[in-house]
């Protein structure tokens, strides 16, 4: 195999791009289980968000305005999972793979006249000669802005969750609704605003495949990212650095391995595209080996509804 | 295994009772069913079977009323769509993937009065046809387009699976590559998927980052051109035109033109002169269209190129011809010799200067 | 203003009316939809929830297809409900499904050709092997390293699906066909194949399996100690441990039967309905199964209807779509719909509804 073609500036930049969707939705997902909430329709958030976030780009002109569609979108269905685990009591895990499969469908159809259009572009920031540097060029500057933002937005909710008053009730009520409750918390609030955040970052990573990584609306363009999302934040024990880390493993995986089969790795493809899925595991197996549970930050509510005796 | 054969008669007994297909008006329109494994608005194969199948219509008129399924997974679900079809008045089915092939069998024989035609596989029946599209004809002609087109000397494939069809297309676009450019390399990345655009476009950037400076993709989706479009180089529209991406990146494209097949056969079981037959079309018959070579391609390798697409329709240009070798060096095709269709049809491995390995 | 009041005792009547009122608000709720896409609406509701059983045209060839849909989602949520019940994840059903088809079909094809007796009981054997040992990854991951048993078995399904494609393209690719990928067809080799077992019933030796398996479900949640260990690990973890639940013991359990059955649902699929190893083998079944369990509130009858029902809609479904020309996202987007409605008003039975007066508090 020759790897000498392999720059390594270039492949470091290409797989921040390739996680930028799995990140924003795993994000989203993380603040959603802080709080208690086991949402498993990221994927279907994430196609709704992907079709919303184009047909407002499309008919806005406007990227910026797509990204604000897409969240949206991704938002809105979210309040359906809401409405049902928080309101109405229903089994969490259930809702979340019914939301999946409502949302495929309802994207669909929103898309039907959207296909084979093209959206607005976003360009990479200017930064002028910076860009050219070698390998801190790609890897720094050679951006568009969602990929900054997602980073930051890893810092920002990180010093949310830790640092600020509101995190503090978040986790509260993530880790005893109970008590969070007798302590005069609104639990359901606190989890219905977590859900519509983590729809609103689900639809990003959606709005971010359709107009920046594939650009166009095609049905069924999520093709399991939501899935990989909801995996990488039980990776990173429900820490939003970690998350970060999960998600460039995973996305820096997938690009290394394509670059390989280009290069004529000796390895079989189908090792190739396994590795992905299996090096995950294994650096999770060795992350996780020899501590307890308890220290592996699952918040203690996850998945349970919450209903007020008084 | 003597009580399952006899429970397996009793079955199609039961089946032949029970299950006679309403009969039909003379006046009634034929109902004609498509089969598509996935989306119709793909952008790709299925939406090409979707198009062809409503251009057929439009041709035939009020006489042709269609029964429509999209993403149908192979195995029970297609036997059972299929059998839904027929009993919901379906003279003629068609089942667009290769996938499908047993169970289109299996449906053929519980209703021996409806039609059948199934695309790119090989078995057939009294009612059920196979069709298929000569593709790496189409390869031919963009092959050498790109070994023309490429400075670094090095081109890419995107493929889904090592699957005939996939590697008749590589060695397609390879031996023709080489014949405009004896310098040039091939390489090859297999997504293990038809439709994922992001992963499509990742393998692009992949390839480029590589060193290939002209994409070829055989997988569904856009995706690759927007990405060769982003970063200056080449590639091919693959089942559609995609003239969107015209005159670059795109330089040609291997069009799946399966309306003309659809509209005759169509229009023979109207006619009730429908036949079983196994056909493997190309550029000759139209099944395979090469869309038109855009500007960036200079006027005398686009000329070139024609010559090739002409000659193969007119059977005087041949995508593989000897002297050809195998990968492992042994002799394929001596010289002047050419393929019969079944080492073809079957092709699993790849020709002399490619150094991806056949996974085995 | 209205508020919820817990139940003591979920309300026996509700249990029973609710998925009939679920389904009548989904008629509503998506002859709305429908209409909005210019559908008849009522000719819609019709093929989906009504032709499938009863039309002249199709149910005599429908009904049957309702046991032959249902079977594996049966099989499979009856295995995963007893580990949701003790808190045991299993995500990855569908990997467990796709290597079971795997290894009972490769079990059959190594003694090709023969007509052995023996061959059919080796292949189930085989099939359940390789999805209780595929189960056991996240498993043993789970106890002995405390990998998170979600992500693991999540993973595993993409891993499974590349094994079954190259298996298709590789060790078991059929030597007789042309080169083209995919296996024999086991069920055109009598020794091997899984046939229906009473003509026009759609029963094949799967839809045995599932209602062997509700029965045995049902048995040992009312009666087998090990029923009562894991709705108490469900219910009260530390209770639990008190008591003197080995929580490891019930993770390998309870992941390894659910391994099992997914495997033996796929090896009974790959050798009746779907014939053969291909290469996109496996179509979401592990994962509808999950609703499916959750549907039947994770109680092996109500699984049983929960199953049937799905099988319904995707059946109904499909001539919706071929009658009337809906296209497959409306009929995605009626059964999230159904879902929803079927989710929502549990709630009925497990509450009460008290109106309260503004003020009188």
């Amino acid at each position: 195999m020759d790897l000498s073609h392999m720059n390594a500036g270039v492949l470091v930049a290409s797989l921040m791009v390739a996680s930028v969707p799995i990140l924003l939705a795993a994000l989203g997902e993380l603040v959603v289980e802080k709080s208690g909430v086991l949402n498993l329709g990221v994927e279907g958030m994430m196609i709704v968000g992907a079709v919303t976030g184009f047909i407002a780009a499309f008919h806005s002109g406007s990227a910026v305005l797509g990204f604000v569609g897409g969240a949206a979108g991704g938002a809105a269905l979210s309040m359906i999972f809401a409405l049902l685990t928080q309101f109405l009591m229903a089994n969490q895990v259930a809702t979340g793979l019914a939301l999946t499969l409502f949302g495929q469908g309802l994207a669909s159809l929103l898309g039907q006249s959207y296909v084979g259009q093209k959206p607005p572009l976003t360009g990479k920031l200017p930064f002028g000669p910076l860009a050219d540097l070698p390998f801190v060029g790609p890897v720094l500057f050679g951006h568009d802005w969602v990929v900054y933002f997602s980073v930051l937005a890893v810092g920002a909710i990180s010093w949310f969750l830790t640092r600020s008053r509101g995190g503090l009730v978040l986790r509260a009520v993530g880790e005893n609704h109970d008590a969070a409750h007798s302590l005069g918390y609104k639990v359901r609030l606190v989890r219905v605003a977590a859900i519509g955040f983590g729809g609103a970052m689900a639809g990003l990573g959606g709005a971010y495949l359709s107009l920046v990584r594939v650009p166009q609306w095609t049905e069924g363009m999520t093709a399991g990212a939501g899935w990989i999302a909801l995996a990488i934040v039980v990776f990173a024990s429900w820490r939003p650095w970690r998350v970060l880390m999960g998600a460039w493993l995973f996305g820096g995986i997938s690009v290394l391995q394509l670059n390989m089969q280009a290069a004529g790795s000796a390895i079989p493809v189908q090792y190739l595209s396994m590795s992905p899925y299996l090096i995950t595991i294994l650096v999770l197996v060795i992350m996780s080996s020899g501590r307890s549970r308890a220290s592996l930050g699952a918040p203690a509510s996850l998945g349970q509804n919450f209903h007020a005796a008084r | 295994m003597e009580r399952r054969t006899i429970l397996k008669g009793g079955a199609a007994l039961g089946l032949a009772a029970g299950l006679a297909p309403r009969t039909l008006l003379a006046a009634d329109p034929v109902k004609v069913g498509f089969m598509l494994v996935g989306p119709k608005n793909d952008t790709g194969w299925s939406q090409h079977h979707y198009d062809a199948a409503m251009k057929a219509k439009e041709k035939l008129g009020d006489g042709v009323e269609l029964m429509v399924q999209e993403s149908v997974a192979e195995g029970a679900d297609a036997e059972r769509v299929m059998s839904q079809m027929a009993l919901g008045g379906a003279k003629l089915i068609f089942a667009t993937s290769f996938g499908y092939m047993d169970s289109v069998q299996n449906v053929a024989a519980k209703f021996p009065k409806v039609m059948f035609e199934h695309a790119t596989g090989y078995k057939t029946a009294p009612n059920a046809s196979a069709y298929n599209a000569r593709f790496y004809e189409g390869r031919a002609v963009c092959g050498y387009i790109a070994g023309k087109m490429t400075k670094t000397n090095k081109i890419g494939y995107i493929g889904s699976f090592p699957i005939p069809e996939v590697v008749q297309g590589i060695n397609s676009s390879f031996v023709n590559a080489r014949k405009a450019n004896p310098k040039v390399e091939i390489a090859v990345v297999m997504i293990s998927t038809w439709f994922d655009p992001a992963k499509e476009a990742d393998a692009t950037k992949a390839l480029l980052d590589q060193g290939c400076d002209v994409v070829l993709a055989h997988t569904d989706s856009t995706a690759p051109l927007a990405a060769l479009k982003a970063a200056g180089k080449f590639g091919f529209g693959q089942s559609s035109d995609m003239a969107e991406f015209a005159p670059a990146p795109r330089l040609s494209s291997i069009i799946d033109n399966w309306a003309p097949y659809y509209e005759e056969r169509i229009k023979a079981v109207i006619d009730g002169t429908w036949k079983s037959q196994n056909v493997w079309y190309g550029i000759k018959e139209g099944m395979v269209g090469i869309g038109e070579i855009s500007d960036a391609v200079p006027a005398d390798v686009k000329a070139e190129a024609e010559k090739i697409r002409d000659g193969i329709a007119g059977g005087t240009v041949h995508a593989f011809q000897g002297p050809l070798n195998k990968q492992d060096g042994s002799v394929w095709l001596k010289d002047g010799e050419l393929p019969d269709d079944g080492t073809l049809a079957g092709m699993n491995f790849f020709v002399e200067g490619i150094t991806t390995k056949m996974p085995s | 203003m209205f508020r919820l009041e817990k139940r003591p005792t979920p309300s026996t009547f509700w249990i029973y009316a609710t998925p009939f009122l679920a389904v009548a608000l989904t008629m509503v709720a998506g002859g709305i939809l429908f209409a909005i896409l210019g559908k008849d609406p009522v000719a819609a509701i019709k093929l989906i929830f009504f032709d499938p059983l009863f039309s002249a045209d199709y149910a005599s060839y429908a009904r049957p297809q309702l046991l032959v849909k249902a079977g594996p989602l049966i099989l499979i949520a009856i295995g995963l409900s007893l580990g949701f019940r003790a808190g045991i994840w299993n995500i990855g059903a569908e990997g467990q499904y796709v290597i079971g088809a795997l290894c009972g079909a490769a079990a059959g094809l190594a003694f090709f050709p023969t007509d052995s007796r023996w061959v059919f009981p080796l292949m189930v054997a085989a099939g359940a092997l390789g999805g209780f040992l595929w189960a056991m990854i996240p498993a043993i991951l789970r106890t002995k390293f405390n990998t998170n048993e979600i992500l693991v078995s999540l993973l595993l399904v993409y891993v499974a699906k590349q094994l079954i494609a190259s298996a298709a393209l590789n060790f078991l690719r059929n030597p007789d066909g042309a080169g083209f990928p995919g296996s024999r067809n086991l069920a055109q080799i009598p020794a091997m194949a899984n046939p229906e077992l009473i003509p026009g019933t759609g029963l094949h030796w799967g839809g045995v399996a599932a209602i062997l398996a509700v029965g045995v479900a049902y048995v040992m949640l009312q009666r087998h100690i090990l029923g009562y260990q894991i709705k108490l690990a469900g219910q009260a973890p530390r209770a639990a441990r008190f008591a003197g639940v080995n929580s490891d013991r019930l993770i390998v359990l309870c992941m390894g039967f659910s391994g099992a059955l997914a495997g033996m649902a796929g090896f009974f699929e790959v050798s009746g309905p779907a014939g053969q190893i291909t290469i996109d083998f496996g179509a979401g079944y592990g994962f509808t199964a999950i609703i499916v369990a959750f549907l039947g509130r994770l109680n092996p009858i109500g699984i049983f209807f929960a199953g049937l029902l799905m099988a319904l809609t995707y059946i109904g479904g499909e001539l919706a779509q071929l009658v009337l020309g809906l296209p497959a996202a409306a009929i995605q987007a009626f059964q999230g719909m159904l879902l929803f409605f079927l989710l929502a008003v549990d709630l009925l039975a497990n509450y009460r509804i008290r109106f309260i007066l503004p003020g009188a508090r």
